[in-house]
């Protein structure tokens, strides 16, 4: 990617001048209360690319909080790409910005950039996903989801309303993704100990509408009358249920019951409509929270910070849709 | 392949497409004799509400998107091109139509044709790099390939745009989930796109224009066709397909997603071409077997969805079922075997093909 590799050099050296020309010039003391002296911290972050609305209500909620701290944000898009998210971190570490928060897109491969920042005393955020490395001193603290909670949430929902019995069919995310696996493990963990619901039958819809339409038609087909709840991986597979279960001639949260995770404005509206029962929402808005930790980190509080701050997740179901669904952001 | 073909009349040639279309027609009754005993439920049939309803239904409804494709990809493929852009002109036509639809007041039969107008447009310009400027097909679309999935996120804003629900919405959602005559109106689509285009490729001459510029360019224009005109027509015409395709796609599901719609989609239909029997080197094509190599394809995914196999393994039984299509349309791969054969019994003479074998070594 010569072209992209250019412009984000070019990205990064008007970033630089900008650094030193604020630095230069702007002398005159600010009004925030997080700024020391004549000088406004700086925080780079690197974000996995803009595939969804999720993503982009994350990416706005990290944006909106910099803003409100006085900080300045210095933001990457690593466009899909862990290659990008690498080269981003390395120009954010040549620039010496003063904390790096990144999302990454996958848990491995960190080390060697993690190790650079470390060698100059840059601190480490990781937010909303994990990352897996050798020295785990090489980050400060991970905050996010708890996305294996999720799983847990949604089976444990669905004990409560069906009385512990029901034949599930399971619409999977991506394979190998860490929500994927965590929603996978979570929801099973709970439900082992109910030996009456029964998962009949587990398959990928990628986390995508068609696909989840495409896959729940085929199971309605070989499982038929069967089928007595979809548990999905994320909101848009489950509407693509829905619509399938629809042209099966069947009512969606009546003959069927869904549960999902995620929580967009899209699952609200289904659920107002009576067609879906239940989601776990995945709170993108963490920006405050990863913005409050920076703060710590800046004033020298990192030691009592623990390694692992989770989001509080909450579980909203049909009879709440229609008070709270004007109340969503995203 | 080479200047021949254009001796071929009309019955020889609907000889071949017979033979042609064969083998994946052999796989495609293979896997459907395999589910007819390890899968009953695959060949229940009712009727729902007056439609048709069941696993082979299915089939032939996701399988509209892959024959259109395969449609229009078998006449540039007969020309001695490719086109690989059409999965990107398929998120394109979906992304301008849903875009159309939610943002503006344009009614849904307006926007379907501004963005069926798009496509041909983007086909317009894979032909014009083809034959004006002389770039290698694989090329030449390979850059709206990349280059259209950006402006499809570009005209979207990078989201997901959903048809909204308004008086117009029914119109538009028919086209990827209504009902006629107690079918589903994408398999109606496909299936009048491509009998169209059958006769009108075999009923006039636009067919045996195709197969002499893919068989010899150079010799046809010696003999009066204008080939760069043909050529140009085949890419608009491949574009126009993708277009119908991406409405189909964006109507199914009532939303456009300019990332991950038709990701792919090209190379399905360039499979379906080959697996149907027309050679990569242009020349003598076959629609039928096109369109029964797409429907081979969607079958395949759909008895794995049935069966439950994990999405990630999914590729492995695609990949062995295009393999063995392949070996068996191989001319060498069959001779092989039929020496063998012949070495076995020790008899040449009763191993030598029937009449039938040996039109479909013609056109392999």
């Amino acid at each position: 990617m010569p072209r992209s590799s250019d412009s984000f050099a070019l990205f990064a050296l008007m970033g630089l001048s900008c650094l030193m020309a604020s630095g230069c010039a702007d002398s005159k003391p600010s009004d925030s209360s997080n700024n020391v002296g004549d000088r406004k911290y700086t925080i780079g972050f690197v974000q996995t690319g803009s595939e969804s609305d999720w993503r982009k209500a994350h990416s706005d909620s990290v944006r909106q909080a910099a803003e409100d701290a006085g900080y300045e944000l210095k933001f990457a898009d690593g466009q899909g790409k862990q290659e990008n998210q690498i080269k981003a971190l390395s120009s954010f570490v040549a620039q010496r910005v003063d904390a790096i928060i990144l999302s990454p897109l996958v848990e491995t491969g960190w080390d060697n950039v993690l190790e650079k920042a470390a060698q100059r005393n840059i601190p480490v955020l990781i937010l909303d996903r994990q990352v897996e490395v050798e020295d785990e001193s090489l980050f400060v603290t991970y905050i996010g989801a708890d996305t294996y909670n999720e799983g847990r949430l949604a089976a444990e929902w669905l004990i409560k309303n069906t009385d512990g019995k029901a034949k599930v069919v399971e619409l999977q995310g991506t394979p190998g993704a860490s929500p994927t696996l965590n929603r996978y493990k979570g929801f099973r963990d709970v439900i082992k100990d109910h030996p009456s619901i029964e998962i009949i039958a587990s398959q990928s819809g990628d986390f995508r509408l068609s696909k989840g339409k495409e896959v729940m038609e085929a199971l309605l087909k070989t499982h038929g009358d069967d089928v007595e709840v979809v548990y999905a991986h994320n909101d848009d597979m489950a509407i693509g249920a829905i619509q399938a279960i629809e042209d099966a001639g069947k009512k969606p949260g009546d003959d069927i019951v869904l549960v999902s995770i995620d929580g967009v404005k899209a699952a609200f509206e289904s659920m107002v409509e009576g067609k879906l029962n239940c989601t776990v929402e995945c709170n993108p808005l963490q920006g405050p929270m990863a913005m409050e930790a920076v703060a710590k980190i800046l004033a020298g509080e990192a030691e009592d910070m623990s390694k692992r701050q989770m989001i509080k997740d909450e579980v909203y179901d049909r009879s709440v849709a229609k008070d709270i669904i004007d109340s969503r952001k995203y | 392949m080479t200047a021949p073909e254009i001796e071929s009349n009309g019955l020889s040639r609907s000889q071949l497409t017979r033979s042609t279309a064969i083998w994946p027609l052999f796989a495609l009754g293979a896997l459907l004799l395999l589910n007819a005993f390890a899968l009953p439920s695959f060949f229940e049939l009712e009727f729902l509400d007056g439609n048709l309803y069941g696993s082979l239904v299915d089939v032939l409804n996701r399988s509209s998107i892959g024959v259109v494709l395969a449609v229009g990809m078998t006449l540039v493929i007969a020309t001695g091109g490719v086109d690989l852009s059409v999965g990107s002109v398929l998120a394109i036509t979906g992304t301008v139509a849903a875009t159309l639809m939610a943002k503006t007041e344009l009614g849904v039969t307006t926007a379907v044709l501004i963005s069926i107008a798009v496509a041909m447009l983007a086909g317009a310009l894979n032909g014009l790099l083809v034959t004006s400027l002389k770039i290698e097909p694989v090329i030449a679309t390979l850059v709206l390939m990349v280059s259209g999935r950006g402006i499809a996120k570009y005209i979207a804003g990078e989201q997901v745009i959903s048809v909204p629900r308004d008086e117009a919405f029914a119109a538009f959602d028919w086209i990827g989930n209504g009902h006629l005559f107690g079918l589903p109106v994408p398999t109606l689509l496909a299936l009048s796109l491509a009998l169209v285009t059958f006769f009108v490729v075999r009923k006039t001459s636009i067919g045996l224009l195709i197969e002499s510029v893919g068989g010899n360019a150079a010799a046809s224009r010696a003999t009066g066709i204008n080939d760069r005109m043909v050529k140009l027509f085949v890419y608009v015409f491949a574009a126009f397909c993708a277009g119908v395709a991406g409405l189909i796609d964006t109507a199914y599901i009532n939303a456009s997603d300019p990332v991950n719609a038709g990701v792919f989609t090209e190379l399905d239909a360039i499979f379906a071409v080959l697996v149907g029997g027309t050679a990569l080197t242009g020349g003598r094509f076959s629609l039928t077997g096109s369109i029964v190599g797409a429907i081979l394809l969607q079958t395949l995914l759909t008895t794995m969805y049935a069966y439950g196999v994990a999405s990630d393994v999914a590729p492995v039984p695609k990949a062995g079922v295009i393999l063995i299509v392949c070996l068996l349309q191989s001319t060498k791969v069959r001779t092989w075997f039929r020496k063998r054969a012949r070495g076995q019994q020790g008899n040449p003479a009763t191993a030598f093909s029937s009449p039938a074998d040996s039109s479909s070594e013609e056109a392999s």
